[in-house]
């Protein structure tokens, strides 16, 4: 799967998850772009983008995401 | 708020969570508001959010306190300045398996130290139920504990001394009888629940080392609905009537076509069977306070016709309300709801049509609507939906289950019995034994066409011909039902004698082989053998025709005390017995009138 696939429903599960139907995120995004995003929201949205996905991260990958961008990187090699 | 109620989509829950609840607390409802305090003996958060969510759609806002990860024991038992000024209306322990901290560690472990373990680890808990009472005297709901995915022996840890799945076992039955002694006090079934989740759904050992969660973060949603439905019921937020539909929800068919002989409902069919299993499970509802209504569109004669039916289990005795006319189904709620004094809230309407029950959702989106697509699928939505969550119960209610346990007891001292007649008097067994009823031709057919084993003659009838029969004034013929204490036979044994003067010919004896060795075939003779009488017979003949199945019967007739008058080389024999000082045989099985039978039900 490509970046431009991924993106926008990617942009959904952020949307849906923080609340916020204005927001939009790219490769940079990082949690500190996102008021809301600590590390309960990070729970769930770690299980709606697995679910988006049908994927399942790997437990150093939950705990090491730096930004977006290695989100998509995840989800372009194994997501469906 | 349809997405929340059940069945419902736990992941679109946990997407949507926010714009659920926005759209929850802007609907403009009033809610009763109570202050919830979690204990968590792991992470809650996200439960404690999803529980928000269920809560306000019950009609509940809901308030919380979290205990610090893992704190459940400290808050409980010392206390916590922040817990004491919050003043809980209830309090939720969510501890699970992982809280378990003195499982068996060694199979060399003795019996007496696994004990040991079990009263420490319950005294522990103990020690939190007891503190938590005298700090606050509020509602209090514990997990039970759920059993492993991992189980390094196999089916061993279930029945091993020191196996886990054994000692969790123990553990849910101690809480269990706690919980039976001490008022205000509840278990949420997380051992039911996470069963019928599935366990490799359920356990999730990663989001146990990532986030410390005891479970995996999809099925909190069912945790939370499960834990909320507790909850509502304790505030006396259950629902209170089911009003059903008729056609195809509570039998088979369509009586206003069919006829009362025609719609399918008892042992005879499987449509018939699955109805019959749907209907003792809604009665059942009754002895739980909950209120049984009808909304059919049917002339109310008919509707009457199919609850009278002889194999239903429903009767009309047992609705608060029939309504069986053509006017829209939704009216008719409106309407039983004024006749009671009841909310429109309080209804659970169940049909098979989809369409009945969008228009009804539609014009009274207050009712929950349960479409009956098979019994099997109603009967487990009414379970998992939690409308009708039972939290408390009636002293005399008490009562009467520990007079059920005692007997259960006692059933199991009697185990050994004195004699085989002591077994079959155990079964506390009744028949029925009638002539060929409308409602018994279809099934009397079925058994002259598939019984072998015991049948004297193996004589085929169609229904034509067993319609004939049945109302010809030379023939004799009779049915019999049987039931026990394990429930009904239905129709297992069919005679039919033809009178020529004063004897009697068995043309065709048979039996189902499910009631084998139950006497019946001695109380279908009895009954026989009265009957004759009245007719003025003082013989009766009977033949035995071998065919490669039916020897068990070969020497029925002799064991009844017929005489032998001619046996044929291919195994065919001949008997009679003379009825006129006959005394009747039957010692264990009580023979009822149909129409008293009917009325105990």
């Amino acid at each position: 799967m490509n970046k431009n696939e991924i993106i926008p429903r990617l942009n959904e599960v952020f949307r849906d998850i923080f609340g916020d139907p204005s927001l939009s995120v790219n490769e940079n995004t990082t949690s500190s772009d996102i008021e809301d995003w600590d590390s309960l929201e990070h729970i769930n949205l770690i299980a709606a983008v697995e679910n988006e996905f049908g994927l399942r991260f790997k437990m150093r990958e939950v705990s090491g995401m730096k930004n977006v961008g290695e989100m998509i990187a995840i989800i372009s090699e194994r997501g469906i | 708020m349809k997405e929340l109620n059940f069945p419902f989509d736990g992941k679109d829950i946990i997407r949507r969570r926010l714009a659920f609840r926005k759209q929850l607390l802007s609907d403009g409802s009033v809610r009763i508001k109570k202050r919830i305090a979690v204990l968590g003996g792991s992470t809650t958060n996200h439960i404690v959010s999803a529980l928000e969510l269920f809560l306000l759609n019950f009609g509940i806002e809901p308030e919380f306190y979290q205990s610090e990860y893992n704190q459940f024991y400290e808050d409980a038992v010392f206390g916590d300045p922040q817990l004491d000024s919050f003043d809980p209306d209830i309090i939720y322990i969510h501890t699970t398996s992982r809280n378990l901290t003195m499982l068996p560690e060694s199979p060399a472990e003795s019996r007496e130290k696994v004990q040991q373990r079990l009263n420490d680890q319950f005294a522990y808990f103990r020690q939190v139920w007891d503190s938590l009472k005298q700090r606050f005297s509020c509602p209090v709901i514990q997990n039970n504990f759920e059993l492993p995915l991992f189980r390094r022996t196999g089916s061993f840890d279930v029945w091993s001394r020191t196996g886990h799945a054994a000692f969790i076992q123990k553990m849910n039955v101690m809480l269990s009888d706690y919980a039976l002694n001490t008022k205000g006090f509840y278990i949420h079934d997380i051992n039911y629940l996470s069963s019928v989740c599935g366990l490799a759904n359920w356990h999730d050992a990663e989001a146990w080392y990532l986030y410390k969660y005891a479970m995996n973060t999809n099925v909190i949603p069912d945790l939370a609905y499960s834990l909320a439905c507790i909850i509502k019921s304790i505030y006396g937020k259950n629902h209170k009537v089911i009003d059903l539909d008729l056609d195809n929800t509570l039998w088979g068919g369509v009586i206003g076509d069919d006829g009362q002989e025609g719609i399918e409902i008892g042992q005879e069919t499987a449509v018939g069977q699955a109805f019959s299993e749907f209907q003792s499970f809604i009665k059942g509802y009754k002895d739980y306070g909950v209120l049984l209504a009808v909304c059919s569109k049917n002339d109310e004669e008919n509707a009457l016709l199919g609850l009278n039916h002889p194999c239903g289990v429903l009767k009309p005795s047992d609705f608060v309300s029939i309504k069986a006319n053509w006017e829209p189904k939704d009216r008719n709620i409106a309407e039983t709801a004024d006749d009671l004094s009841l909310g429109l809230d309080s209804f659970v309407f169940i049909d098979d049509n989809p369409a009945e029950c969008a228009i009804v959702e539609g014009q009274l989106p207050m009712v929950r609507t349960i479409n009956l697509s098979n019994v099997h699928e109603a009967m487990y939505q009414l379970s998992r939906s939690g409308l009708f969550e039972v939290t408390s119960i009636s002293d005399d209610d008490m009562r009467r289950s520990e007079m059920y346990a005692a007997n259960a007891q006692r059933a199991a001292q009697r185990k050994s019995f004195e004699s085989y007649e002591d077994y079959l008097i155990s079964l506390e067994m009744t028949a029925v034994i009638c002539d060929f009823k409308p409602v018994y031709i279809q099934r009397i057919t079925q058994l002259t066409n598939k019984s072998n084993q015991f049948n004297l003659t193996t004589r085929r009838y169609n229904e034509e011909e067993i319609q004939q029969v049945s109302t010809s004034p030379d023939h004799i013929c009779i049915c019999g039902r049987l039931l026990d204490k394990f429930g009904d036979n239905g129709i297992v044994s069919v005679i039919i004698g033809k009178c020529s003067d004063k004897l009697l010919d068995i043309e065709l004896w048979l039996m189902s082989c499910r009631v084998l060795k139950r006497d019946m075939e001695i109380a279908m003779l009895d009954e026989l053998v009265r009957l004759s009488k009245e007719k003025g017979i003082e013989r009766i003949n009977g033949f035995y025709f071998k065919t490669l199945k039916n020897s068990l019967v070969a020497e029925l007739y002799g064991s009844f005390g017929f005489t032998l008058d001619e046996r044929n080389d291919n195994g065919d024999s001949v008997w009679h017995l003379d009825i006129t000082n006959y005394v009747n045989q039957n010692k264990v099985i009580k023979i009822i009138d149909k129409e008293i039978q009917n009325e105990q039900k």
